[in-house]
């Protein structure tokens, strides 16, 4: 082919196969650090021109305003730090409570789309596709502003056994010495309720627009998960005797897990996630202490690294505690 | 077709409802319930609920506080889109009316017909969703009728027009060529969630697209950028970023580059959701068999081609349910510019119920902006049903043979 004394074909560099990733990946990098150098560069001219460079010291001025409700103990002359931490402890209880509730009602909505009642399996469908298509936030100020707001007080407040809806809280009956089974329920005083344990109507109406919002997605979860288990295994179940019950508890839920926990995962993360929208019905989590901390100390970047690093830490945590969960329901094979 | 209840559809009934004791007292329980519950809301609906805060606020919701001598500009925009969509409908389906089209028109009809009797508008107003209707449906009617009488290059050019009206219907809600400016604080209710998602998911989708091939490319720096990304994004809430970008982004521009609070908020919505796009996307990328890339490339195709040709039309088409979902929560997500002090439909809802002529009417307005947002969101997801249903390889062939 190639005649003598013709030159070799010669490849330019910028379509040499040894240069191109190199060429590719030091011009991004180069944009990367250009756009960033200039970010930051503005960030501290900024900070400084407005004397807020970035400094940890303020956390310990007195935050001055108060939380209307913590577990940890706090009041308002107490330091940033410990305001901000008393709202992490508000959101670790809101998301702690709210994973249990949503994987209760969850497995019972998606065992329920499996049921022999033809109005059962509707009606959870319809629950899903319902709550799935309204956004978390409409609907958490309606739990609050319709439904919680709207709660009577007093003598004609929502009464069940063990547990009182009143506007003033909800008030929930408790063992008062559990070695002796004593039981104190909620009971009136001079119109107002009194119980062992009280959770203002804002804690409620989070947890509850938290917990049907989460419980819809892992209906599906579940649902899936269960439909993942072959047909065959519920027949040899039966034929070997089992209750439908038992056939769920003992043959199909353990190898369902398998694929329910890395969806669980995900769902988990995000009602962590989503337990930030406290602030639309007045519950202090952490994100609304931090809203109010950057209004009155102005330190901005700070705050937001101590919102972000909080969240994340908090999502790593729940991925590490599933992923040793999922360890644990993985088939195990020789 | 036998409609009346037929022994096998008694029997049908009874395995559904009463097959066993249990069931039967599980359906009376249920019943019950929902007699109860529907008989209530009912009550309540017909009989206490007042809706005249959404009667006298219906411009509101529909459009904030968008300057009333400027708002022929959205009825332009609504009567050229509804003659888009018209035109596309018609020309996609022919002569042909499928059950669904019927479905469709009737609803539509319907809907132009009670809502404006039911929000009681002036009679003005009536007229023009009347006739704007009447354009869609004529149009419909018309295209399929004598679309085919169009020359072939016409019809090829024809999908042009939707970028075309989305350049046009940016520019006539903000102004300029010669159009009066309308700051986009003053855009609100229905107009500003539709602005905000409609452009966060146009531009999220290839950003999403370019992160996704980013994280699965073997240039160690590219993949490693792109999972700081992504994960970083995924690892906040979204109100964090959206209060980061109205904090953060006045000091990390300089003086008068920073955008506007509503932009600000709509980029933010952009680059959040282009995260969970982008994982969307891997997945439908890890589906695609290895064997595909290298086939491309030993029949000579370079890499950028290969990809645009042969990978990324299998792999979208694995990932169109998990993006249109992500696009479905892009859309409620849009709510969350009521916390940073935006007007959306929620925020405007916020500032009707502080007026006090209107207070306590929390239940008419979230219910609904709760239906409006079910609808668009119900929508979406039927829309991709029917989509990966045409996109369906198996589907297709059945079609074509």
């Amino acid at each position: 082919m190639a005649a003598a004394g013709t030159t070799p074909v010669v490849t330019p560099w910028w379509r040499d196969r040894r240069w191109i990733p190199w060429i590719v990946q030091g011009g991004v990098a180069l944009a990367v650090l250009v756009v960033v150098a200039f970010l930051l560069g503005n960030l501290v001219r900024n900070l400084t021109a407005a004397g807020l460079l970035l400094s940890w010291r303020w956390l310990g001025n007195p935050a001055g305003f108060d939380i209307s409700e913590t577990v940890l103990p706090y009041d308002a002359s107490l330091p940033y730090w410990r305001a901000l931490l008393a709202g992490l402890a508000n959101t670790l209880r809101v998301v702690v409570t709210g994973l249990v509730g949503a994987t209760l009602l969850g497995t019972l909505v998606g065992t329920a789309s499996f049921s022999s009642n033809g109005l059962l399996r509707r009606l959870a469908r319809v629950y899903v596709e319902v709550i799935r298509n309204i956004p978390l936030l409409l609907q958490l100020v309606f739990w609050y502003f319709v439904v919680f707001l709207a709660l009577p007080n007093g003598r004609d407040a929502l009464q069940l056994p063990g547990l009182v809806l009143a506007r003033s809280g909800l008030y929930l009956g408790w063992f008062t010495d559990p070695l002796h089974l004593s039981w104190a329920g909620p009971h009136l005083e001079g119109g107002v309720w009194h119980a062992p344990l009280r959770l203002t109507v804002e804690f409620g109406a989070l947890l509850t627009g938290l917990v049907v919002y989460t419980g819809a997605f892992i209906a599906e979860v579940v649902r899936g998960g269960v439909a993942s288990v072959p047909q065959g295994q519920w027949e040899a179940a039966r034929s070997l005797g089992f209750m439908p019950l038992q056939t769920l508890r003992r043959i199909v839920l353990p190898q369902a897990l398998r694929v329910i926990v890395p969806g669980l995962n995900s769902q988990y993360i995000s009602l962590a996630k989503n337990s930030s929208l406290a602030v639309a019905c007045g519950y202090s989590d952490l994100y609304s202490v931090a809203e109010t901390t950057l209004n009155q100390s102005g330190r901005a970047v700070e705050v937001m690294l101590i919102l972000l690093g909080a969240y994340l830490v908090l999502d790593l945590l729940i991925s590490a505690l599933m992923n040793g969960l999922n360890g644990l329901v993985q088939l195990r094979e020789r | 077709m036998e409609r009346s209840v037929t022994p096998a559809g008694w029997q049908r009934l009874r395995r559904e409802l009463f097959a066993s004791r249990t069931d039967g007292l599980i359906t009376l329980v249920l019943l019950g319930a929902l007699l109860a519950l529907g008989g209530g809301f009912l009550r309540w609906a017909l009989f206490q609920a007042e809706w005249a805060v959404v009667r006298v606020n219906s411009t509101l919701f529909a459009v904030g506080r968008y300057p009333l001598d400027q708002q022929w500009r959205l009825w332009l925009l609504t009567a050229l889109l509804a003659a888009a969509t018209g035109l596309t409908w018609g020309l996609l389906r022919g002569r042909s009316w499928p059950r669904n089209d019927q479905l469709a028109t009737v609803l539509l009809a319907g809907l132009a017909l009670a809502a404006p009797l039911f929000l009681q508008l002036s009679l003005a107003i009536q007229a023009r969703w009347w006739g704007i209707t009447a354009l869609l449906l004529g149009l419909r009617w018309g295209a399929g009728r004598w679309g085919d009488r169009l020359p072939q290059g016409w019809r090829r050019w024809l999908p042009l027009q939707w970028p075309l009206l989305y350049l046009l219907g940016m520019v006539l809600i903000s102004g300029g060529l010669g159009l009066m400016a309308v700051r986009p604080s003053d855009w609100g209710g229905l107009l500003l969630t539709l602005v905000q998602s409609s452009f966060a998911i146009l531009l999220c989708f290839p950003l999403g697209v370019a992160l996704a091939l980013g994280r699965r490319s073997e240039l160690p720096l590219l993949r490693w950028g792109s999972v700081l990304y992504i994960e970083f994004i995924r690892g906040a809430p979204l109100i964090t970023l959206l209060f980061l970008g109205q904090n953060i982004l006045g000091f990390v521009l300089p003086g008068g580059l920073a955008p506007d609070r509503v932009w600000r908020a709509a980029w933010v919505l952009t680059f959040f959701a282009a995260a969970y796009v982008a994982e969307a996307v891997r997945s439908g990328l890890a589906a695609v068999p290895r064997g595909q890339m290298e086939a491309a490339r030993a029949l000579g195709l370079p890499v950028p081609q290969a990809l645009i040709h042969v990978v990324l039309p299998q792999a979208l088409r694995v990932a169109l349910p998990a993006t249109v979902g992500q696009f479905i929560t892009l859309l409620q997500d849009t709510t969350l510019l009521s916390l940073i002090g935006l007007l959306d439909l929620l925020g405007v809802a916020r500032t009707v119920m502080a007026n006090p002529a209107f207070l306590g009417k929390n239940a008419e307005v979230y219910l609904l902006l709760a239906v409006l947002f079910w609808c668009c969101c119900a929508a979406l997801g039927l829309g991709s049903r029917a989509l990966e249903t045409r996109l369906n390889p198996n589907t297709l062939s059945a079609a074509r043979a």
